[in-house]
């Protein structure tokens, strides 16, 4: 059964390595939840989707004929669009819940929500949830797969699996670098599941971030703790910063925009400490003169927009992998 | 006026004098009128003999702090509910706490629910005056009045007073009419919107964290207060190693100042919470284990005095939500016992010192006369099983709502009978 399940998946999918047991996950919740070569496969499934998004006609319908719902209860321009085309070029129908008209704001559970849902038959529903734990709540109530899109402050797994992509594909390789996260670490779900990914992969992970932005126990998931921006990114072979929200920054978190962008906004002089060839990210949407200087956001270093592009290749990787193993289950 | 009621061939197990000895114990009138360790008790005319060979007769349990439904959210709790979960739990008085709508803030509701319990509860019921009016944390409650309609104590509750001057005022106050002053012990500006243990879990959660500092710095500014003041100071529950310290040094100087400790944080930590599991989600926050070894080390040095379930009913609605939204609590009435019994089956404890904790200390504490097996007390005693094993079955509980932070949990002991006021209120049928 399981050789039977491998052979469906790799004709159906735009290419696993085959080289590992079959993707089986029913859901993708947590980057915590994976083991290293579901980490490859996916990554290997995304790298072979890239040229589908590059193709003139940008289809690939395996799931022709499914039903995905993107579920947000937060805005999110960036990843519920990236979403709703990944779908779309796989065939899939997909409809965005507005969360504004929804009756969740009425206040409706979120597992009556999840029920509603349910009794709809969707095949795939992605969550966006303000708190953490949320998706993993919801996942318990329905029948099909759920991908979580983002709660709260926990994590964001297709985030961690497009940086990692991106930087394989500038790098070469992932294994062994070095890379450095700054910002504002403590209420970063894209710091939790890049961490976690990054380590799987045996990268040497560093965070850097005034000591009050480092959550507690940090030291425990990244290989390095700085709270010195050039310290922290010195000979980094990849530079990541987050946003900075900016009611952070009102007097309470850091003291002033001004301020932080002068001890950790990622400027020339600042990045000249790490690897001259050394790659810049940004999950988004960026706080130019906040957390990074527009001449390095825009410069040749950054490789920000294709983080975008990659996205939607993991994104229709991860769709492929969690629903072929759904309609045998 | 009862039958007289002869219980035999009970291992007696009385921490108030030390006893641990099979014996007999007779009942008459609701109180306890006789009891022989190593010989017999003549049979009374009329009167009904237990042999309760291979169990423990212990002093029926005084559970400190519960929060019940009635009046208010009887939907969640009511007195006779509670009073049922209770009796099966071995529970035979219970604190009730003033956080209920309306707040327990006036003498003439105190009256009420002391008359209320009598009519529909099987245990005694204990209600606490507010120290604030409305809880609100600024004006003080008529202690005199609350204390003379039948108030055991005063507390907030689960409301923590955050001025300095106003706890000073309200301890000197409360000094006057000897009341035991209970204060949940919460820097709410330091705990923001924390909802677990701060640590590297709560990271991994993405959970925003509570530092054992918010406990701790009010837990030394009341201990000072207490000791300007004389107050009989009791710090409702405490959850880390730092305030068991406190506590301990604290005692020395002042012979007034006692602690208690939830159930929760005795048996469980917060690694319990796994992947978001609400019935989890308790004020104090569950902590490390290393914290939960520092109290269970505490209760055996006599530092931390009372254990108590924090019995706290919450409906469906509020719990199935994700973590952070959900609503602190957990019912413990029923399980308080058996999880208690967890530290003496591993070993870590003395029988007595845990019995102790939920009998004659909490009785000492508010000045009752129960909690001990001795002439002339209150018949209020439980017969249990100490290794009957059973698993916890949320749906056969018998409190109205089913948060409980046991849920599924295989336990060692069990209670057969529950006697109040020499009545049989709760009888284990397999």
């Amino acid at each position: 059964m399981a050789q039977a399940r491998a052979s469906t998946a790799s004709t159906s999918s735009a290419g696993s390595s085959g080289d590992y047991p079959p993707f089986n996950q029913r859901h993708l919740l947590s980057i915590a939840d994976l083991q290293q070569h579901e980490i490859v496969d996916l990554l290997d499934r995304a790298e072979a989707m890239v040229p589908v998004s590059r193709q003139e006609r940008k289809s690939h319908p395996t799931l022709s004929g499914k039903t995905q719902i993107n579920l947000f209860f937060e805005p999110s321009t960036r990843t519920q669009g990236s979403f709703e085309i990944a779908g779309k070029r796989l065939g899939a129908l997909v409809m965005n819940m507005s969360v504004k008209t929804s009756s969740v704001s009425k206040g409706e559970t979120l597992i009556d929500t999840a029920a509603t849902l349910n009794a709809m038959r969707p095949d795939v529903i992605v969550v966006r949830h303000s708190a953490a734990g949320a998706v993993e709540l919801l996942s318990q109530k329905v029948g099909c797969a759920v991908i979580n899109a983002g709660d709260g402050a926990h994590e964001h797994p297709t985030q961690a699996l497009l940086d990692a992509l991106t930087i394989r594909r500038h790098k070469g390789r992932i294994s062994g670098l070095t890379v450095a996260i700054c910002g504002d670490i403590a209420n970063s779900r894209v710091v939790r599941s890049n961490l976690l990914l990054l380590g799987a992969l045996n990268v040497r992970t560093r965070v850097i971030a005034p000591r009050n932005l480092l959550p507690a126990g940090i030291e425990n998931l990244a290989t390095e703790v700085f709270t010195d921006m050039r310290e922290g990114l010195r000979g980094a072979d990849v530079v990541m910063t987050l946003r900075l929200q900016h009611e952070r920054a009102q007097g309470r978190m850091i003291p002033s925009v001004r301020e932080y962008y002068r001890f950790y906004g990622l400027d020339a002089e600042k990045l000249a400490f790490a690897k001259p060839d050394a790659i810049v990210m940004h999950p988004g949407p960026m706080n130019r003169g906040v957390e990074i200087d527009p001449a390095i956001a825009d410069g040749v270093q950054s490789v920000i927009n294709e983080q975008v592009e990659m996205g939607v290749a993991v994104r229709m990787a991860v769709l492929d992998a969690l629903l072929p193993t759904r309609n045998e289950a | 006026m009862t039958a007289p009621l002869l219980i035999e061939n009970a291992r007696i197990l009385d921490p108030a004098s030390g006893t641990d000895a099979v014996g007999a114990v007779l009942v008459e009138n609701g109180l306890i009128a006789e009891i022989a360790i190593g010989r017999p008790i003549g049979v009374p005319d009329g009167a009904e003999v237990i042999n309760a060979h291979g169990l423990m007769l212990s002093p029926g349990l005084i559970d400190m702090r519960v929060f019940t439904g009635e009046p208010g959210k009887e939907y969640r709790e009511t007195l006779a509910s509670a009073g049922e979960a209770a009796a099966a739990g071995g529970v035979t008085s219970f604190v009730m706490m003033p956080d209920t709508t309306p707040v327990v803030d006036d003498g003439a509701l105190v009256d009420f629910l002391i008359r209320r319990a009598k009519a529909t509860s099987k245990v005694n019921v204990l209600p606490a005056g507010a120290i604030t009016k409305g809880l609100n944390g600024t004006e003080m409650t008529e202690y005199g009045l609350l204390q003379e309609a039948g108030a055991v104590c005063l507390t907030d509750g689960r409301h923590s007073i955050q001025c300095t001057s106003m706890l000073r005022t309200a301890m000197s106050y409360a000094a006057n009419f000897g009341l035991t002053f209970v204060h949940h012990v919460s820097d709410t500006d330091l705990t923001g919107p924390g909802v677990m243990n701060e640590g590297l879990f709560a990271t991994i959660l993405g959970l925003k964290g509570i530092p054992r500092e918010a406990e701790t710095i009010p837990l030394a500014r009341d201990l000072q207060l207490a000791a300007l003041t004389g107050v009989k100071y009791h710090a409702a529950q405490i959850s880390c190693a730092a305030s068991v310290e406190l506590v301990a040094a604290a005692k020395k100087r002042n012979k007034s100042v006692t602690a208690g400790v939830s159930i929760n944080n005795l048996a469980l930590n917060e690694n319990d919470i796994g992947r978001y599991r609400t019935f989890f989600k308790l004020s104090t926050p569950l902590r490390s284990e290393d914290d939960r070894q520092a109290i269970i080390e505490g209760l055996r040095s006599g530092a931390v005095d009372t254990i108590h379930s924090d019995h706290d009913p919450q409906d469906t609605e509020v719990k199935r939500q994700p973590f952070a939204e959900a609503s602190d609590g957990a019912i413990g009435l029923e399980t308080l016992l058996a999880a208690a019994l967890r530290l003496v089956h591993s070993g870590d404890v003395e029988i007595l010192t845990v019995l102790r904790a939920m009998t004659s200390r909490p009785a000492e504490i508010l000045g009752l006369s129960s909690g001990r097996i001795a002439v002339g007390a209150p018949a209020d005693l439980i017969l249990v099983d100490l290794d009957y094993p059973w698993q916890v079955d949320e749906t056969a509980l018998r409190s109205r709502s089913r948060n409980t932070s046991f849920e599924g949990a295989r336990l060692a002991g069990k209670v057969m009978r529950t006697i109040v006021g020499g009545e049989t209120v709760y009888l284990h049928e397999d």
